[in-house]
């Protein structure tokens, strides 16, 4: 069914602490899950929910981004009326660059205008999580709220960093701080927004107007006494990931089967890129335990609580521990990883052995040679 | 190859009776092979990587879970906004129509097709074989010795020749025989149902095979060795590398257990010639704690908690904790029970292999099947297919 809603993924200003993941990409488009990038899931569920129209506002390094999306076939939004809208930053100068989201929407603000639905859903692309925005959007509605944002209850201290909310009995959003703060709660909010479209114009042009450019901490925060902000509770899987220890946490999360089954597949199908990789190959010698293995992998060593994205090779007598490996990456014979993350197209050599430990994996460059 | 000097006409109407259950509800071109792909997969992405941007896919027997599979030709990157691929069933004109009745015949029902793209040449080929060519080499070839037709043909052992159309060739490769199934093979260069045509030449040949009240309207059996018998140019265009016909039961389960060689005959990981399929969108395949996997080629999405040995599994297959899968070919989505053994057989799509049961066995002579959504019940042992008790779901 299609909702009156329209989706945003605001890239700008993505808040995170990825090292090298994030060096030649924005966060956007880490790898993850062993064939997705992490702005997959939002889209996906976007698309899942009924959604049509679909802005992504980029800000930086977006080749990959670009690279990836396309013109959104894969995710069923390439459309005649409608469809996937890859808003790059629209700056005039170089100062622009530093300002904050709400000006962007602003600039960006005929791709709103110039639609009949009444309702946006704006988001970050770094919540792994697979949700039916129509549901939330159903309780919006129902609820009379004027902002809604879907939170999840986190009740131990966790990796990512998410902002902290308080919610009252009613369900009514009292308080909101950025992740640092000292806030006593155990709901984070998954940086998801349902408000009406009208409501999302007046806000970006009067906080502008006020010299304010930042769409949570201006326009949300600071109104939470007069708005109706509300808290919808999201059930299924929740993965923040935007550090590295998040990262490779909720990796390992999904070597869970419950985790696999309900991320996956509930309530539908994530999307991404077609690659057309042939299904792994496992030889002989293959000794695959515990692990989550993408297309194309030829697979004749030993691999075990492992991740490995499309088209890795473990040769043979190589051991992979608790790692995370993605595309193309090519494990020497008798090479040996345990606590590692390897970015794409890394190669080890035969007989290397390199060891993380599991609060503080390795991580290897894309395209090093170790 | 400039566009549309060629086209292609993919006869994809066949009824593959001898894949018996496995046909029931699908056209050989539409059954699962390689863990991944559908038979009709290899000769589209031939035509896509051969640089054949016009594709008539003819259609019959069967059609509607073809029809879905092939849509509008985008994993083949075969929509186009000119040519492009275009699904053609049988039709009806003012004065009538008719099935399909031979190979021939079906192009020959067409000519208004092709003509809508006046192509200087035309392939004629089918979705039931299993390999990988670069139809642009045939057209040179075809064009090198200014052919009216050119029929790619393959070394067959000798002992399988009379199972084939057999040419014998000069030693400029002109065709100077041709024998359906012969009794006595006098080559073993065995035709791959692949012809180059020029176009010319083919339309006058269907236009004369068609008033003729004795022909079957079929290539090999009619139009070829009429052609022959007028001594047009007919030229023969040897392909090495690997090819199948996966026309049976044993066929079909061997071209799977091909592709699990240490140096399988038929890469499908070539990166400069994809074999491009409709992608399902499941995720990475999930290899329980105990799961044991070895000389097996596995697709996203399944699930395994037991043990997987020189088997083909599509996507989506449930492996549950303590089954046995070996030696067999296990299609999308079938769940085989805790404790299942499924030991050389061949699993249908969304089939479920129960709890404890087997199917198949090491010694057995045959290849078992399960057919599509069936549940098998039965616990140990029946070494006989025949005897499984099936239940459709």
């Amino acid at each position: 069914m299609k909702l009156p809603m329209m989706g945003v993924i605001n890239l700008i200003h993505e808040q995170e602490e990825m090292g090298a993941l994030t060096a030649g990409r924005c966060l956007a488009t880490v790898p993850f899950g062993g064939r997705y990038r992490l702005v997959d899931f939002v889209l996906s569920s976007m698309v899942g929910s009924g959604i049509s129209k679909v802005a992504v506002l980029a800000h930086t390094k977006y080749r990959s981004l670009m690279d990836h999306l396309g013109s959104g076939g894969n995710w069923d939004l390439h459309r005649k009326q409608d469809g996937l809208f890859v808003l790059p930053p629209a700056i005039e100068d170089m100062t622009d660059f530093g300002k904050g989201d709400l000006y962007q929407l602003f600039r960006n603000r005929d791709y709103f205008s110039r639609s009949p639905l009444e309702y946006v859903v704006i988001a970050r692309s770094h919540m792994v999580c697979n949700i039916d925005l129509g549901r939330v959007l159903e309780e919006h509605i129902g609820k009379g709220s004027d902002i809604t944002v879907v939170c999840k209850r986190w009740p131990n201290a966790r990796t990512g960093l998410a902002r902290k909310v308080l919610v009252d009995e009613e369900g009514r959003i009292t308080d909101m701080q950025d992740p640092y703060g000292r806030l006593a709660s155990d709901v984070v909010s998954m940086e998801m927004y349902i408000l009406r479209k009208e409501l999302l114009l007046e806000l970006v042009e009067t906080s502008l107007a006020q010299g304010k450019d930042h769409l949570v901490r201006h326009a949300i925060m600071s109104a939470l006494g007069e708005l109706n902000v509300r808290a919808y509770l999201h059930e299924g899987y929740l993965g923040v990931v935007n550090t590295i220890p998040a990262y490779y946490r909720h990796s390992m999360e999904l070597l869970d089967l419950e985790v696999w089954n309900d991320l996956f597949f509930q309530p539908g199908p994530i999307y991404t890129k077609v690659k057309d990789e042939p299904p792994t190959r496992y030889l002989g010698g293959s000794e695959v335990s515990h692990s989550l293995i993408a297309n194309g992998c030829e697979i004749e060593g030993a691999v075990e609580g492992s991740i490995l994205f499309r088209g890795v090779k473990v040769r043979e007598g190589a051991v992979v521990r608790n790692s995370i490996v993605m595309q193309n990456g090519i494990i020497g014979e008798s090479g040996m990883l345990e606590n590692c993350i390897l970015d794409k197209e890394v190669e080890i050599r035969p007989l290397q052995r390199l060891r993380g430990s599991s609060d503080t994996p390795f991580l290897a460059v894309k395209r090093n040679v170790i | 190859m400039r566009r549309n000097e060629c086209i292609a006409m993919l006869l994809a109407g066949g009824e593959g009776r001898r894949l018996g259950v496995l046909t029931k509800d699908v056209a050989k071109p539409a059954v699962h092979f390689g863990g991944k792909y559908r038979i009709i997969d290899f000769t589209l992405s031939n035509c896509a990587n051969s640089g054949i941007e016009t594709v008539g896919v003819l259609t019959q027997y069967q059609p509607l879970e073809l029809n879905q599979y092939l849509g509008i030709g985008s994993p083949w990157g075969l929509d186009r906004r000119e040519g492009g691929m275009h699904v053609l069933p049988p039709y009806v004109r003012q004065r009538g129509g008719d099935w399909y009745k031979g190979t021939a015949n079906a192009i020959c029902q067409n000519i208004g097709f092709i003509e809508r793209y006046s192509p200087d040449y035309v392939l004629i080929i089918s979705g039931d074989h299993i390999y990988k060519m670069d139809y642009g080499l045939m057209l040179q070839s075809h064009k090198r010795n200014r052919a009216d037709a050119t029929l790619a043909v393959i070394p067959v052992p000798w002992a399988d020749a009379s199972r084939f159309g057999i040419l014998s060739v000069d030693e400029e490769g002109r065709v100077t025989e041709f024998a359906e199934k012969p009794k006595r093979p006098e080559s073993n260069l065995a035709s791959m149902g692949v012809y180059m045509f020029t176009w010319q030449a083919l339309r006058q040949a269907l236009i004369e095979d068609e008033a003729d009240p004795q022909s079957e309207g079929d290539f090999g059996k009619n139009v070829i060795p009429k052609l022959l018998r007028e001594q047009a140019r007919l030229f023969a265009y040897r392909f090495e590398g690997y090819w199948k016909d996966v026309g049976t039961i044993e066929s079909l389960w061997e071209a799977n257990m091909d592709l699990l060689a240490a140096e399988p005959a038929l890469n499908l990981n070539d990166r400069k010639w994809r074999i491009f399929s409709v992608n399902p969108n499941r995720p990475a395949q999930f290899m329980a704690p105990g799961a044991s996997v070895r000389s097996s080629l596995i697709n996203e999405g399944c699930v395994i908690e037991g043990a997987v040995n020189r088997s083909v599994l599509f996507h989506g297959v449930k492996a549950e904790a303590g089954s046995l899968i070996e030696d067999s070919v296990i299609m999308p989505g079938a769940v085989i029970g805790r404790g299942a053994a499924v030991i050389r057989a061949i699993v249908g799509e969304g089939a479920v292999v129960g709890e404890g049961c087997v199917v198949g066995s090491a010694d057995s002579k045959q290849i078992d099947v399960v057919g599509s959504g069936d549940v098998v019940r039965t616990r140990p042992s029946l070494p006989d297919a025949a005897m499984l008790e099936v239940e459709p779901l």
